[in-house]
């Protein structure tokens, strides 16, 4: 039987999408359907003082106008994660409502929707409501919210802040460390603000059958389990069991499509009144004001080292901004996915980071590819490259010398940071060997000088990355504040012909689960993979499940399809052994059958299948049937590391920077199927590029977007970047079944403070040692002349 | 107004609102929702199909200026069941992941293959200037395009 675990397979969902025929949301249409439309708010902070919705009602195809005085969702949409304040407060959590009411706090922020039967008659509508608006001042820098008098997001909390939060050492002894230390290096910056830019933009069908008394609603998600949750546990307090969460293809998520936005609550409360179905799609401009947004940490850091470049302490303060409502994971993301990672892959013996979390006059800040480990890996690995500049060390011996040993995590136990986290396995040192080898690392020294020589200005950065994903241990996720579980829902159902249908909870959008986790099922099983089908992304298919997001699907989600086969094969043993007259102990089970050791009686997986569904000679007192639902909870987070090294060069007369080549060695644990990890990381490392060269979301003083369309938000484009040359080691997972660590967020974690590295490096001995993101030619430029 | 166009090799006549664009026209009247908005800038290429044998943003253009030409969308690409060379590289090489940009992909590549049938990484990568791709990080469709040049070529 052939095997494909481990093999390039080619995905099976690439040809509906390569004929246009995939289903994204937008793509369906419903009988009855209307369109809608958003007013919103064009100030980022002011007070509502009338909505006039009167001409709009009366316009050409409207269906209906809905403000906040309509009582729609009175409870607004929840937030999925606690962390309260260090001196026990508990963490403030404003209301979100669907529609704002008496004041906005963002820019966008909707006031009324409008239903109406095609969408240029909604918009048309939209320009007819009247709303009359005083305008306040605004604050959209993290620091700046906490600085006295400034304008409040919330008017009862009297200094902006949602929670503060620390973790590490105690703060005296990393001081007292610092103190000491032979060299401290200092890095303050802002970790810039990001819009996440998915291509396909949010959109939403809310339709609510009233003979059935039941909705459902079609949404381009992430994890349809949890939007169902938040939304009828939460948002509108309606039944569970009554509500179809629908979510076919998605063009990409990226963490933006994770949270439970106001307008799918909107369009689901809003369809019961009507009647009708409805339908919003956002339009681009729309998707820069509300989607989301990603990092914006303004970081204030010192690392300490001994004579021989040991670091001995790492202090760093944080204002992390939250935007003016708190998204589903916002409090999660400067907090537990971030502060655990500041370890890094070094032995640092003291370790403090303080993070204020303050609310601004912005749309929320969440999870964004990576979702707090990028802003750590950055800060560490600039540090560190830092560090070895001012010391005139090779940035590479630095990182030698702090790396921790390497463990397996089965021999060797794994490594407990000072950040509460073990690290399952990591072979740190393998993994930059081969990185060097893949650069060629000499050898560019020796071209780099000659460059230099000739006033070319060329340089190398290195990223020696760790991070946390295989989201997440529910005990442990519980006790940081997580207000949902983090395991995942495998089912694996065989038909009465020995086809197989499998259920999984994780969720596809982009990253072809269909062909990978058919691949690991089939060698399972040992059957053909197109034996095979995977079916995802429907509440009313697949029984329970939490979505994918922090590379966990095949981390979490492969390993509760693992556990579903253990138990199919179990039950088929005990029918194989029934036909086969022997003992259940004397069988073995491969190439799918079961064998009688050591004879050639065997009964193959689809003969026991059908004896399964049509058990008229049976062992006794077991249940006909073979079909398996399984939730795994995993023992830990998983740990991918690798090294990420860009070149560049730069103009010397304008400061542009070219990327010149990428090169990513990196260590996802056991690979499924090299072709798409490679293409994780190429797509990865583009996002991590795009923030240290290109991307920046800016908001003037009064909270006005500066960068709200393709036309001044600047995304990599194709010929912004090189071929990614990618390669790996193999450090297995020893914590779950299939020995995978995850490889989604692994390209955008490591790749951004390499590129920032290797523009210093090229610099170096024109006297730079630090760049603010992005690297714009402008900035480079200036950097270049002091 | 009343407008005649030409789409995968099908003529269309219909009444359309002087103000709606040949993507909408695409989608919502013709329902062929291969053709993908990305954005209301003309800035990712997501929308783009062949009008009269060239590559254009259909996002840019009114359904009442496209009267009397020859469209070609990605629905029209696909000999039958069998993919148009340019398809089948796309999924030999891995060059989409959420597809949803894909479709602008195929008929961009469509677009330089036709005026350059041997590009090299580097006019390709500017050949696809004009549409985003968030997901690939583009390695994996320029790869794509140069093999389904060969393709094409052999
Ligand atoms: S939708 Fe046409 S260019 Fe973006
Ligand atoms: S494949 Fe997702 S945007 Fe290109």
């Amino acid at each position: 039987m052939e095997k494909f675990i481990g093999k390039s397979v080619k995905r099976r969902e690439d040809a509906r999408f390569l004929k246009g025929a995939g289903k994204y949301t937008d793509d369906i249409k419903l009988p009855k359907m209307t369109q809608s439309a958003f007013v919103r708010s064009p100030y980022a902070h002011a007070k509502i003082l009338s909505v006039d919705i009167s001409e709009a009602e009366k316009a050409e195809g409207v269906v209906a106008v809905f403000t906040a005085q309509d009582g729609c969702g009175e409870y607004g949409v929840p937030c999925g994660w606690q962390v309260d304040f260090k001196n026990g407060e508990t963490m403030r959590e404003p209301q979100h409502p669907l529609l704002a009411k008496e004041k906005i706090r963002h820019l966008g922020e909707a006031v009324a929707i409008v239903i109406a039967e095609s969408l240029e008659l909604a918009r048309d509508a939209a320009e007819l409501v009247e709303v009359e608006y005083e305008e306040l001042p605004a604050v959209t820098d993290p620091k700046k919210a906490m600085e006295e008098g400034a304008p409040l997001v919330h008017d009862q909390w009297p200094d902006n802040a949602a929670f503060d939060w620390c973790i590490g050492n105690d703060r005296a002894d990393v001081e007292a460390a610092l103190a000491t230390a032979h060299h401290v290096t200092e890095v303050e910056y802002h970790n810039q603000r990001l819009a996440p830019n998915a291509m396909e933009p949010r959109s939403y069908i809310a339709d609510y059958d009233v003979n059935a008394d039941k909705w459902t609603l079609y949404t381009s998600t992430q994890n349809p389990h949890l939007i169902r949750l938040l939304l009828c546990a939460f948002a509108l307090g309606i039944p569970e069991h009554k509500v179809r969460v629908v979510s076919y293809d998605v063009g990409g998520g990226f963490g933006s499509k994770i949270y439970h936005y106001t307008e799918e609550a909107l369009l689901t409360w809003a369809s019961k009144e009507i009647g009708r179905p409805i339908k919003w799609t956002s339009d681009r401009s729309e998707a820069f004001l509300t989607d989301a947004h990603g990092r914006d940490h303004v970081v204030h850091s010192r690392m300490g080292f001994d004579k021989d470049g040991k670091i001995v302490a790492h202090l760093t303060d944080e204002f992390c901004g939250l935007g003016a409502y708190l998204s589903t994971f916002a409090p999660a993301v400067p907090t537990y996915l971030h502060g655990t990672l500041f370890q890094g892959v070094y032995t640092t013996p003291l370790i403090h980071l303080n993070v204020t979390a303050p609310f601004t006059h912005t749309v929320a800040v969440d999870a964004y590819r990576g979702a707090g480990r990028p802003e750590a890996t950055y800060l560490l690995e600039r540090i560190i490259s830092k560090g070895a500049q001012e010391m005139n060390m090779d940035p590479t011996e630095i990182r030698l010398k702090n790396f921790i040993p390497p463990f397996d995590g089965v021999e060797q136990p794994g490594y407990q940071t000072q950040v509460a986290l073990q690290y399952d396995s990591g072979n740190y040192h393998g993994v930059l060997k081969r990185g060097l080898e893949m650069l060629g690392y000499e050898d560019f020294r020796k071209e780099q000088k000659e460059a230099r020589e000739n006033g070319r200005l060329l340089g190398v950065g290195f990223s020696t990355y760790i991070e946390g994903c295989g989201i997440a241990p529910s005990a442990v996720v519980g006790a940081l504040g997580a207000r949902a579980g983090l395991y995942e829902v495998g089912q694996v159902r065989v038909q009465p012909t020995g086809k197989v249908s499998v259920y999984t909870g994780a969720h596809s959008h982009g990253q072809g689960h269909e062909t990978v986790f058919a691949q690991f099922v089939a060698d399972k099983l040992g059957i053909p993979m197109d034996d095979v089908e995977i079916e995802h992304g429907d509440t009313e298919q697949v029984a329970f499940g939490m979505g994918t997001y922090g590379s966990r699907s095949l981390a979490v989600g492969g390993s509760a399809i693992v556990k579903s086969i253990e138990k199919i094969l179990e039950k088929g043993a005990k029918i194989a052994a029934h036909k086969l007259e022997a003992a259940e102990g004397d069988l073995e089970y491969a190439e799918g059958k079961w064998t009688v050791k050591g004879t050639d009686k065997s009964v193959s997986f689809g003969d026991v299948s059908l004896t399964a569904y049509v058990p008229h000679d049976y062992p006794e007192g077991l249940e006909p049937g073979l079909d398996f639902s399984s939730f795994y909870d995993p023992t830990n987070f998983t740990y991918p590391f690798g090294t990420h090294i860009a070149v560049v060069e730069v103009d010397p007369d304008t400061g542009k920077v070219d990327l010149k080549r990428f090169v990513a060695c990196d260590d996802v644990g056991n690979v499924m199927n090299p072709m798409i990890v490679d293409g994780q990381i190429q797509g990865g490392v583009a996002q991590g590029v795009g923030q240290a060269l290109l991307e920046e979301v800016v908001y003037d003083e009064g909270g006005q977007m500066i960068t709200g369309s393709y036309m001044d938000y600047a995304m990599p484009r194709a010929d912004d970047l090189p071929m990614i040359e990618t390669d790996r080691t193999v450090t297995p997972c020893p914590h779950n079944p299939l020995g995978v660590k995850g490889a989604g967020e692994a390209g955008a974690i490591g790749s951004t403070p390499a590129v920032v590295n290797a523009v210093v490096d090229a610099l170096a001995h024109l006297g730079v040692t630090d760049l603010q993101m992005p690297l714009t030619p402008q900035r480079v430029w200036k950097a270049m002349q002091n | 107004m009343k407008i005649t166009v030409k789409v995968n090799g099908v003529a269309y006549t219909h009444e359309v609102e002087p103000r709606i664009s040949l993507t909408h026209y695409l989608r919502e009247i013709l329902d062929l929702t291969g053709t993908h908005i990305g954005c209301d800038t003309s800035g990712c290429g997501a929308c783009t199909v062949t009008m009269d044998g060239k590559a254009v943003k259909s996002c840019t253009i009114l359904a009442v200026q496209a009267d009397g030409s020859d469209i070609t969308t990605i629905e029209g690409m696909a000999n039958g069941n069998e993919m148009h060379p340019i398809q089948a590289a796309f999924k030999e090489h891995h060059g989409l992941q959420c597809g949803f940009c894909t479709p602008g992909m195929v008929m961009t590549a469509a677009d330089i293959l036709k005026n350059n049938p041997n590009p090299t990484e580097e006019e390709v990568r500017h050949g696809l200037e004009g549409n985003f791709c968030r997901c690939t990080g583009y390695h994996n469709i320029v790869k794509s395009i140069r093999h389904a040049a060969e393709q094409i070529n052999s």
